[in-house]
């Protein structure tokens, strides 16, 4: 009995819990602040096993400063046996979903889009640093079991649409607090058919709703996809549950969209936005840069030339390996695309492509708050398609007949 | 754990800025937040806080997630807050600062008499028993050492 939350958290919904935690990762950014809270509590680690850090917001150092920091955190996961993912393995979400996370755990990580990992049936939240700091030292966390949300997805996608356009439009749907201090379980007769790099997609922008993590029910799909990682998982299965409200997409009403800046749940069809002049287009992030987006975005672009700058991050390596071994890089960058090593890139806007005064990017991330990527840029969210179509013509155009 | 004390009445959606001002933020004396709690609200309230129980509307905390506001109240002498709703990220601050929280919808009056049962999940006001859910056994060991970093220290 319950929703997904309530039965991988052991308790029910307004009630409070302290559970022990499978996973606590923070990347270099956060994982700077919890070593010095850890320090501060007394440098006692619980279970080094269930800890990772993983090196994906500043990769490679972009100066002395970013290089000392990381030489620091590298050092304290080095002498404790932690887990440690450095500059070029990938994006910390993405690489806890390449066969850690499994169904049913708890998982609490340092970065606010830790909600990702729900895809994988896994209560997945973020949380502070000096939180994580706790969780580190204790092995366990309290959490408030949150209500649910279900959100039902019926129908079929039509196929200039992709899971990104499903998730904006359930964003702008609940509104940037819709979701607050809840969870959405995603169900509903179209989710067998969605992979988990769509699914992980999907629960990715979860807290763009305010929402505390966004979940899926393992199936065989996702037991599939962890046995390609060589882990054993279980299916999940709904049961009858209360849950605080219920809303229906059916997907044969989704059409590419694009999320104006400077908020996530302004959400309008490509269409009414075709014509809007680029300086830049980015394709990755932890919301849409694995095998598939890369696949796809290689498939728009082949044999064709971009027509504005044009940055690719693949999410991890293994993201960039399989791209290499399938071609799609060769055609990415014969297209007149740049490649960066796997990280964040210029999602943060740090490096990697940061925008100037004015300039206008078309991005694939999750997030268009103002001057993100960079002090007076503006940024469009779109979809892999979507990007792939305005990069070729060097303005926002949809990918429906291109 | 009980915690007693006269009410202060507040009212809904009170956001962090409310409960300290952004221009108090950057300052090394950590004390001087308790001075100014609530200056926007009532410049009177922060002298009158001490040994009370805040009694709150819907969505307590709301707004920035700046821990200075759970710090403020905290110093300020507070004893509890209690509020229908409370914004997530000022609850997980107050909690693993020491200041106990709880959700639970009240009929507010000034300086009724508030007694929690932190054990319990029971709120009585004026005689009224109103139930709510008790936090989890290490949330009230956090708040009986006084806050995640002492409780951390304690275990070890
Ligand atoms: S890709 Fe962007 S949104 Fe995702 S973890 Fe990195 S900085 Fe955050």
């Amino acid at each position: 009995m319950g929703t997904l939350a309530e039965r991988v958290l052991g308790g029910d919904a307004g009630s409070y819990v302290d559970c022990r935690v499978d996973h606590a990762y923070a990347h270099d950014g956060t994982g700077v602040l919890a070593h010095h809270s850890w320090k501060e509590m007394g440098s006692f680690l619980a279970d080094p096993a269930t800890i990772s850090i993983i090196f994906d917001h500043i990769v490679p150092a972009n100066n002395s400063t970013t290089a000392e920091l990381h030489a620091d955190l590298r050092r304290f996961a080095g002498d404790h046996g932690i887990r440690f993912s450095d500059c070029g393995g990938g994006i910390c979400h993405q690489f806890m979903a390449e066969g850690l996370v499994v169904p049913g755990e708890v998982v609490v990580g340092a970065d606010s889009h830790t909600c990702t990992l729900g895809a994988l049936g896994a209560f997945a939240t973020g949380v502070g640093a000096t939180d994580l700091a706790a969780v580190w030292s204790s092995g366990e966390t309290w959490l408030r079991v949150p209500e649910t949300i279900k959100v039902r997805i019926d129908g079929r996608l039509s196929n200039a649409s992709e899971a990104k356009d499903i998730a904006l439009t359930y964003v702008s749907r609940l509104g940037m607090d819709g979701g607050s201090y809840m969870a959405l379980e995603f169900v509903g007769e179209a989710m067998p058919d969605l992979s988990m790099d769509e699914r992980l997609t999907l629960c990715n922008l979860a807290v763009e709703t305010g929402s505390k993590a966004g979940l899926c029910y393992a199936d065989r799909t996702t037991c599939e996809y962890l046995r390609g990682y060589g882990v054993h998982s279980e299916e999940q299965h709904p049961e009858p549950a209360d849950y605080a409200s219920e809303t229906t997409i059916d997907l044969a009403d989704v059409v590419p969209v694009v999320a104006i800046p400077p908020r996530v749940d302004t959400v309008r069809p490509v269409g009414e936005c075709e014509g809007i002049a680029l300086d830049q287009v980015f394709v990755g992030t932890c919301t849409n840069g694995r095998a598939s987006d890369i696949a796809r975005f290689a498939r728009a672009v082949k044999g064709r030339k971009v027509a504005v700058r044009t940055v690719v991050v693949p999410a991890s390596r293994r993201v960039y390996l399989e791209a290499l071994a399938a071609g799609h890089i060769t055609d990415i960058i014969a297209a007149g695309c740049m490649v960066a090593p796997p990280g964040c890139g210029p999602c943060l806007g740090v490096h990697s492509g940061v925008l100037g005064e004015g300039e206008v990017c078309l991005s694939t991330a999750n997030r268009n708050f103002k001057n993100r990527m960079g002090i007076g840029g503006e940024i469009y969210l779109a979809s892999v398609g979507t990007a792939a179509a305005s990069a070729i013509r060097g303005e926002i155009t949809s990918p429906e007949g291109a | 754990m009980i915690i007693r004390g006269p009410a202060v009445c507040l009212g809904a959606d009170i956001d962090t800025d409310l409960i300290v001002a952004g221009r108090y933020l950057r300052t090394k004396d950590r004390s001087s937040w308790a001075k100014h709690v609530f200056e926007d609200l009532n410049p009177e309230l922060a002298n009158r806080l001490s040994g009370t129980v805040i009694i709150a509307g819907k969505n307590f905390g709301c707004g920035s997630s700046r821990e200075q506001a759970a710090v403020a109240l905290r110093d300020a002498g507070v004893r509890a807050v209690v509020a229908p709703t409370v914004a997530r990220i000022f609850f997980r601050n107050a909690i693993n600062l020491g200041l106990p929280v709880i959700e639970c919808g009240l009929p507010c009056s000034p300086r009724s008499e508030v007694v929690i049962d932190m054990v319990q999940g029971v709120v009585t006001l004026d005689g009224n028993p109103y139930p709510f859910h008790p936090l989890s056994g290490k949330m009230q060991e956090i708040l009986a050492a006084g806050g995640m970093v002492s409780y951390m220290k304690e275990r070890r």
